[in-house]
């Protein structure tokens, strides 16, 4: 099965060797299809609604669910991407780098973002994403979606959208890829 | 009474004191700096162009040496890193009632930095800083030998304009034996692959040129039309302890780049001055403000690739730099 080298999710370095897939590429499609009805029941629509996805696993997590938004409303809500890097409370305890440059579509202030990831594990970093977007605007509303949520939360956050529920142990790893999504352990 | 807590770092101090601290493979480590300041470009496009990333870190600078804008610019970088700053300025310091080298550098290392940015009249000082202290050393210039930041923010214009600095033609024109620029120059722009001339008088390249990988001439005029770069080095007047030249007007009549030579090259060659500018000396007045000349550019960039130095040398926990044990 698959196995990706990760530099910068813990343990870092290491090899993530998949286990078991727990959810197939037609999961995920139709996942994704339901939390964009969702986002679009929640908001009575689209009006003000931005997509924003977080780098990397959020990023085309976002523009699949813009895709669908499109495709059930015919509306094409802006997407943009967020790297969290240089807002993370783990700098210099683990190699922090940024992924990619941040890209904000216009003003949010008075909008509705929706943030979008791939996993919520501990809930850092979308702690550091709430700081990050302040620093762009005073959103009117912040949602956030994730396809997996694996538990495990240090901060008081939950999801709005939800893919799958996933009980896991600490230790084990999540990956979200095109072809579905593995839940496996890392290797050195 | 309990120990003081650690400080935050992973790992020893890292330094960037020339090019050679940026890895084995210097156009590896420049390309990971130039990734880095593609972010904080961005980040200085903000309407607040600040983010927490060093939050409760130290930044000191220590500047033996006149500088306004090398100066300022690593403290607006350390500034919007969200770091405290602190400067060192010796006109009103101890060091003018005697204080040494190391007996300055251990007073601000006992206050607890987490950074010293150090620009130094002679070559090596910041070398010798970094042996005497555990904060990371970044060298801001020192005498004639290197001035990396310099470099980096060079090398990141070159590429804004210019794509990719593989296969470009740099001419750096002037006074290499006093400039530091040069130095760094030389080392950064050859490991990215752009073939480098030197154009000077005899009397103002350095003694030996052995081991680098440049061409040089005395013939600007021969050079301008098969260059895409032309980089200029402002003329020394305060090294100038020896008479190298015959005069600033001599000087200009062979190695200025007048309106007349500006003229006869590509109109997309980049003009380039590490600043500050002898208009009229190594560049006509006119020629700094034309649409090519990007030399405001520099400046501002300047600022982002400090960012990417700070935070690669104090938050990314990446192993970087050179370890001076």
């Amino acid at each position: 099965m698959a196995e990706r080298e990760r530099r910068l999710t813990p343990p870092y370095g290491g090899v993530f060797v998949a286990r078991t897939q727990v959810m197939t590429a037609e999961d995920l499609a139709r996942a994704t299809r339901r939390m964009a009805h969702e986002i679009i029941e929640r908001n009575h629509g689209l009006d003000d609604v931005v997509l924003i996805g977080l780098q990397t696993g959020g990023v085309p997590l976002a523009s699949r669910l813009a895709e669908a938004l499109l495709a059930i409303d015919g509306t094409n809500a802006p997407v943009g991407m967020l790297d969290v890097a240089f807002y993370r409370d783990d700098i210099g305890l683990r190699p922090v780098l940024p992924e990619a440059v941040t890209r904000i579509p216009g003003e949010l202030t008075g909008r509705t973002v929706v943030l979008v990831d791939d996993v919520l594990f501990t809930g850092r970093t979308i702690r550091a994403a709430l700081d990050a977007l302040a620093d762009h605007g005073r959103a009117r509303q912040v949602q956030l979606a994730v396809m997996v949520d694996r538990g495990h939360r240090e901060l008081p956050i939950r999801p709005d959208y939800v893919g799958k529920n996933l009980p896991t142990r600490r230790d084990e790893v999540v990956d979200v890829n095109e072809s579905g999504v593995d839940l496996g352990e890392m290797h050195q | 009474m309990s120990a003081a807590p650690a400080r935050r770092r992973s790992g020893p101090a890292r330094h960037l004191l020339g090019m050679s601290d940026l890895g084995p493979d210097v156009g590896a480590g420049i390309d990971e700096v130039m990734t880095l300041t593609d972010s904080f470009v961005e980040v200085n496009e903000r309407q607040i162009p600040k983010v927490p990333a060093l939050r409760g870190r130290t930044v000191v600078s220590l500047f033996f040496e006149d500088s306004t804008r090398t100066r300022l610019s690593f403290e607006t970088a350390a500034k919007r890193l969200s770091a405290d700053t602190m400067t060192f300025s010796v006109s009103s310091s101890s060091v003018k009632k005697g204080e040494s080298l190391r007996d300055t550098v251990e007073t601000i290392e006992a206050m607890g930095v987490d950074a010293i940015v150090v620009r130094h009249g002679s070559s090596g000082v910041p070398r010798q800083v970094a042996r005497w202290s555990d904060a990371a050393v970044i060298n801001a210039g020192d005498g004639w030998h290197e001035h990396p930041t310099q470099a980096l923010l060079d090398c990141y214009t070159i590429r804004q304009h210019a794509g990719s600095l593989a296969g470009k033609r740099v001419a750096i024109v002037g006074d290499v034996k006093h400039s530091r620029v040069a130095r760094s120059n030389v080392a950064a722009f050859t490991a990215l692959g752009a073939e480098v001339t030197l154009v000077a008088p005899p009397t103002l390249l350095p003694p030996s040129l052995d081991g680098w990988p440049v061409k040089v001439t005395t013939d600007l005029d021969a050079t301008l039309g098969s260059i895409d770069v032309c980089y200029l080095l402002r003329m020394q007047r305060e090294r100038m302890t020896e008479a190298l030249i015959p005069s600033l007007r001599e000087y200009t009549a062979g190695y200025g780049l007048t309106s007349r030579r500006a003229d006869r090259m590509a109109a997309d060659v980049l003009i380039m001055h590490p600043g500050p500018m002898n208009r009229g000396v190594e560049i006509a007045a006119e020629v700094a403000d034309r649409p090519n000349a990007v030399i405001v550019d520099q400046v501002r960039n300047g600022v982002a690739v400090r960012m990417a130095v700070l935070f690669l040398l104090l938050g990314s926990g990446t192993r970087w730099g050179g370890d001076d044990a």
